[in-house]
């Protein structure tokens, strides 16, 4: 099959596989953990016999190939979990439940995504922006005063940790101004203005980490661009530099912006670790690095999954958005 | 007034002087070629007539007058509107030359609007118009086409076309027909007569290749190191040159229409392959790259390949020394033995790894078939610089210490150094200046006598071919349309594609190219 269809088809095979890989590689890890998870999920006061029942109750004594049969199960089928005096139904796909809260992991990640792509979506708009913009500035006044001191700028926003630019900002905005609330969460779908109010500064703090590669990024294109054949046909023409630079150098840019948004987006859902404790978003990166801590087996695999799908979306959506800035590129 | 007038000249990039004290004028409506080798400056003067050089660090003096423009005092300003408004230039890869993000009618269009003040709309029709006047056909449709979507020669044709867009009073053309087929050569030199003829612009040629100056020009400006050698009418520079240098120049060029002495060609086959096959490619996008050619190989002959790009010659030679396996077919040696086929390629600055010593790369076959004793190979390679005519010192330099020719004796010493009997040379000379590729051809011919090498030489260029070859083959879509003795294909072509690319090459002679050129009119005609 080719064409559009046939693209979106065997991209879909391809995530799911690379999906699968995924959780049994999880689940590979999780058992060649050493401590005992029952011990960690009951607490550190449960007496030996505690331990012995969460273990039990958490299938924890199962072979791995047994948890990973029951695991799938779920996804496919959904189950039911029985937590001591009720029983529970997760109907699929399920993702099974937290060791620790017993609720559905299915749930859990409803909750927490809203936060992480909130916050990245904000922040990419502001990082491509940013980066972009600065650098279409810096390839075009190249070797100028005008850009060193982009380059100056944005090279200091990478260098700078995002704790320091966050609370800078929050000391700042917040504290000293008082322009703006110490940021905490609102939904969307609840109040779209106090959502963008509120998320300003921690997309800030993001997307001026991520800026200056793309700048960096604009900037060589720009100038490789600049350099070829094609720049010099239009200069014999006649054609304004502003032309030039603005429709013909910045056109090559394109893919790679497109190439490493694609990269950034994908690894800024569950990455944003800093940047979520810091503003206390209660986000997928936040989530799955507790999850770790404890040893919640569902909610990392559920995490981690949730996390490489938007990995594999943003590389799928990058690829469309390359064959369209360049008629050369064919789907396949 | 004149429509270009060059006076003393000089351009400096740090400290080579690339242009050195040039004077020339061109009369409206007149023709002059600047040819000269690689290096000589040529294309340094057409750049300046635009004043290219403002802004890249070259130090240009002198004055230059373009259509009333003092190039050298003009504002930023004025210099824009003579760019493409009173003179255009068309440059040598028609590919990279044109945006590739962009529809080719909107590039013109775009130009266009630079120098007229008009609507997109109208601009756009005039691209249309243009592109409908050089020739591409269903131009409404195809003024919406990106450059990767034309072939080569429309993509030229849609330069001329972005030339035309503004009636510019002179054409500046930088080798302008370098990257394309013979055949579509001599229909885009045809294009620039006739538009000449119709709108009586003045046109600045620059060509390294004196058959497409006696095609196209009235007057000739032969160069040599950023100077003038010779300057005068066509036909008294080719005709009857009067500096050595140019009488060099000339005598080097191959002719398509001198024999050759034929070399001693024994009854020996070396190598012989039948029905070679070759497709790339599954399903619906496979392509047929190579389609049942035969042929056998003797000790100490000569087969010339030709053919225009596309044509499979590089893919069949690609087999002949196994750096491709045939789809079908069988390729033998000759007498039971392993037939021991090297390859010497075209690019002589991409096939040789930059980062190894020319020594190390000469090595590389002796290392490969098993030589193990460091002192053993030492010896061999010195002694393979010397046999291709450099020196044994030069063993531990590198590729970029050598010029073009240099490095294509590097190329032919590495082919020898696994002592072949056959070698098959890719295009070996048409990176080269002609007195280069002259030297690189004697040399290889020398080492035929010597060794009874059995060369296959593939290029384009039929001259060349004529000159080395004892039998030519012609392909065109992945076969053979015609072989025989060189001669016999050259004087009396049985093929109809033979004899038009035989009518497509440049005469040297002005008077013999107008003939062809109207002969080709007719059979265009008819």
């Amino acid at each position: 099959m080719n064409g559009v269809p046939g693209f979106v088809l065997r991209r879909a095979v391809g995530a799911a596989v690379t999906l699968l890989v995924i959780s049994v590689i999880v689940y590979v890890v999780f058992y060649a953990t050493p401590g005992n998870v029952a011990q960690i999920t009951c607490g550190p006061r449960c007496s030996p016999e505690q331990v012995h029942q969460v273990a039990r109750q958490l299938n924890l004594d199962d072979p791995l190939f047994v948890r990973y049969g029951h695991f799938l199960q779920g996804l496919v089928a959904g189950q039911d979990y029985s937590t001591g005096t009720s029983v529970q139904h997760c109907s699929a796909p399920c993702l099974g439940l937290s060791y620790q809260s017993d609720q559905q992991v299915t749930q859990l990640i409803l909750t927490k995504l809203p936060v992480s792509l909130s916050l990245v979506a904000g922040a990419m708009v502001i990082w491509l922006v940013l980066g972009v913009g600065t650098g279409v500035l810096s390839a075009w006044r190249r070797g100028r005063l005008s850009e060193r001191v982009l380059t100056g700028i944005t090279l200091a926003g990478t260098a700078t940790p995002v704790f320091v630019i966050g609370l800078v900002l929050m000391i700042v905005v917040c504290g000293e101004l008082q322009l703006l609330p110490f940021p905490q969460y609102v939904a969307l779908g609840d109040d779209p203005e106090q959502w963008a109010w509120n998320l300003l500064l921690p997309w800030l703090s993001l997307a001026l980490i991520e800026a200056a590669a793309f700048a960096r990024l604009t900037r060589a294109s720009m100038l490789e661009t600049l350099a070829e054949d094609h720049i010099r046909t239009f200069r014999a023409y006649g054609v304004g530099e502003r032309s030039i630079v603005g429709r013909h150098a910045l056109r090559g840019a394109f893919a790679p912006v497109i190439a490493l948004n694609a990269n950034n987006v994908g690894s800024a859902i569950g990455g944003a670790v800093l940047t979520e404790t810091l503003f206390g978003l209660p986000g997928v990166g936040q989530e799955l690095v507790h999850a770790v801590n404890v040893v919640d087996l569902p909610v990392v695999v559920g995490m981690v999954l949730v996390i490489g799908f938007f990995v594999v979306l943003a590389n799928a959506v990058a690829d469309v958005l390359y064959a369209v800035a360049d008629r050369r590129v064919v789907l396949t | 007034m004149s429509l270009v007038d060059v006076t003393d000249l000089r351009v400096d990039f740090g400290t080579l002087r690339a242009v050195d004290g040039l004077s020339f004028r061109l009369e409206e409506g007149a023709a002059l070629a600047l040819v000269g080798e690689s290096g000589s400056g040529k294309s340094t003067v057409a750049s300046a007539l635009l004043g290219l050089h403002r802004g890249t660090g070259a130090r240009v003096e002198g004055t230059v007058e373009v259509a009333g423009t003092d190039v050298q005092r003009a504002s930023d300003e004025e210099l824009r509107r003579l760019r493409g408004g009173r003179a255009a230039m068309v440059f040598q890869d028609p590919l990279s030359s044109l945006d590739p993000y962009y529809a080719i009618g909107d590039q013109i269009a775009e130009v266009y609007r630079v120098h007229a003040r008009v609507s997109r709309r109208a601009a756009r029709a005039r691209a249309v118009e243009v592109l409908d006047r050089v020739g591409i056909p269903d131009a409404v449709r195809r003024s919406r086409s990106r450059p990767h979507e034309f072939s080569g020669g429309m993509r030229q044709r849609a330069l001329i076309a972005m030339a035309l867009a503004c009636e510019p009073r002179l054409l500046i053309a930088d080798e302008p027909t370098t990257a394309l087929d013979v055949t579509v050569q001599a229909q885009v030199l045809d294009l620039l007569h006739t538009l000449r003829e119709e709108t009586g612009m003045g046109l600045l040629l620059v060509t390294h290749d004196v058959g497409v100056a006696a095609e196209s020009v009235d007057e000739v400006l032969v160069m040599r190191h950023g100077r003038a050698v010779e300057h005068g009418p066509v036909t008294a520079v080719l005709g009857a040159p009067s500096e050595p240098y140019t009488r060099d120049l000339l005598a080097a060029v191959p002719r398509v229409d001198a024999s050759r002495a034929p070399s001693e060609v024994s009854g020996e086959v070396v190598l012989r392959a039948t029905g070679l096959r070759r497709e790339f490619g599954r399903g619906k996008r496979a392509f047929t790259a190579v389609d049942d050619v035969s042929l056998t190989l003797h000790r100490g002959e000569t087969l010339g390949v030709v053919g225009e790009s596309g044509s499979g010659k590089t893919t069949l030679g690609r087999m002949l020394v196994g750096l491709l396996e045939p789809t079908a077919g069988r390729i033998e040696p000759g007498g039971g033995v392993r037939p021991d086929v090297q390859m010497v390629f075209q690019d002589p600055v991409s096939s040789l790894n930059p980062r190894r010593s020319v020594g190390e790369s000469i090595a590389d076959p002796l290392r490969a078939r098993g030589e193990r004793d460091e002192g053993r190979i030492r010896e061999r390679v010195r002694e393979l610089l010397e046999r291709v005519g450099l020196e044994a010192a030069h063993h531990d330099r590198y590729p970029h210490e050598f010029s073009g020719g240099q490095r294509q004796r590097v190329g032919i010493a590495r082919a020898l150094a696994a002592d072949p009997r056959v070698i098959v040379c890719d295009e070996p000379v048409s990176a080269l200046d002609v007195t280069t590729q002259a030297q690189v051809v004697a040399l290889l011919g020398e080492l035929q006598r010597e060794l009874g090498l059995a060369l296959v030489f593939v290029a384009h260029d039929l001259a060349v071919v004529r000159q080395v070859s004892d039998r030519v083959a012609v392909m065109r879509r992945g076969r053979i349309v015609e072989s025989g003795p060189a001669d016999q294909v050259y004087e009396d072509p049985q093929d109809p594609y033979t004899r038009q690319l035989l009518a497509a090459v440049p005469a040297l002679d002005p008077e013999l190219a107008a003939r062809r050129r109207a002969a080709r009119r007719e059979l265009a005609i008819a």
